[in-house]
């Protein structure tokens, strides 16, 4: 074997290698690719949070310890890996467990009582509030500007007498 | 001299008569919705000899089952869940109570699974080699007819529709699930 052969073969050999590095790190890339498409934790909580638990009062999926929860948290998961979006997820929990597993009920029916009374008992209350304030102080002005047309009439009165008074001291 | 004390402000402006009206009409009716509210939250569940209402199941399997049809056979309707473990401990007893009587036609078994995952569910169903017909209680409309306090829970209906017993918690033997069964096919 000539020594061009050996440079060759040694070429040929470090190619090889270049090639099994390359071919290793696009593996390994591609790896991160799919772990970056698993939805993570954080994802699933997102969603968690917008449900409550259909078994246990008052409590968000998100932070529920039972395992009934745990397999909702799955279920959100599986959904996910799926391609499903939020409001998909969301609209699925509704048509299987019913409106009561959503942490705001939907604007519909009787529930449009929980959206619409509390502005309009606030903003009545602001009307009401003000109504009165401005008729309390109207009726203080009122008072002021009396007492102050009693307190002139008073005044001239009293001017007067004094007038008359010293009128009678200087006569005498 | 006037006496300029004796003045005094005028009556404040009254509301207007439909003002008040419409005040009144709208505290009565959040006062009736809100009894009428408390009065369903404090309606019991279906008592026994009372018809129960019809409902639909959609099974596991696509199939669907209308109570109305099943006027003329006894059916007991037993609500269960994966995640409960006291469901377990009456899965095998349901199952063998079934293969008892599914030979006569006479009784129907309907498992009605509450607010539960699939995939789990199934694997609940095979775990038992439960063969009766099951199904989820999508949005919880078929518990809130019984008004189920929890899972498990079984009610038998008799063969007029009518409400003949309920077991509240798991069965502890087979002869307890047979014996409500008799009874209600003997009524």
């Amino acid at each position: 074997m000539n020594y061009k052969n050996i440079v060759f073969l040694r070429i040929k050999i470090l190619i090889g290698f270049f090639a099994l590095i390359f071919l290793l790190l696009l593996i390994s890339f591609n790896n991160v690719i799919a772990q970056n498409d698993y939805p993570t934790d954080d994802q699933v909580n997102a969603i968690a949070k917008e449900l409550y638990c259909p078994v246990c009062e008052n409590t968000p999926l998100d932070v529920c310890p039972t395992q009934a929860c745990a397999q909702w948290r799955a279920l959100i998961k599986e959904k996910l890996i799926a391609g499903w979006s939020k409001e998909e997820i969301k609209q699925y929990f509704v048509d299987q467990y019913g409106d009561r597993v959503l942490a705001q009920p939907p604007a519909r029916g009787l529930n449009w009582l929980v959206y619409i009374l509390p502005p309009v008992v606030f903003v009545g209350g602001i009307v009401v509030v003000y109504l009165n304030l401005k008729k309390i102080k109207k009726s203080s002005e009122k008072v002021v500007q009396v007492s102050n047309n009693n307190n002139d009439k008073y005044l001239k009165e009293m001017e007067e007498a004094l007038n008359v008074l010293n009128n009678e001291e200087d006569l005498s | 001299m006037e006496n300029s004390h004796t003045e005094e402000p005028k009556n404040p402006k009254k509301l207007p008569r439909w003002a008040i009206i419409a005040a009144f009409v709208v505290l009565l009716g959040f006062l009736a919705l809100m009894g009428w509210g408390l009065k369903n939250a404090q309606q019991g569940p279906v008592q026994e000899g009372q018809k129960v209402p019809p409902f639909e199941l959609t099974t596991f399997d696509g199939s669907k089952i209308k109570t109305e049809d099943l006027l003329g056979k006894v059916v007991v309707i037993n609500f269960w869940a994966s995640w409960c473990k006291p469901c377990e401990q009456e899965a095998s007893e349901l199952e063998e109570a079934w293969q008892y009587y599914k030979d006569s036609g006479e009784v129907v078994f309907l498992g009605v699974d509450y607010v539960d995952t699939e995939t789990e569910a199934m694997g609940y169903l095979e775990k038992f080699n439960i063969t009766y017909p099951n199904g989820p209680d999508l949005r919880t409309a078929i518990s809130q007819i019984f008004r189920i306090s929890g899972v498990p829970e079984t009610y038998i209906i008799d063969r007029n529709g009518k409400l003949a017993s309920r077991k509240i918690g798991p069965f502890v033997s087979i002869s307890e699930i047979t014996s409500m069964i008799d009874s209600a096919l003997n009524q």
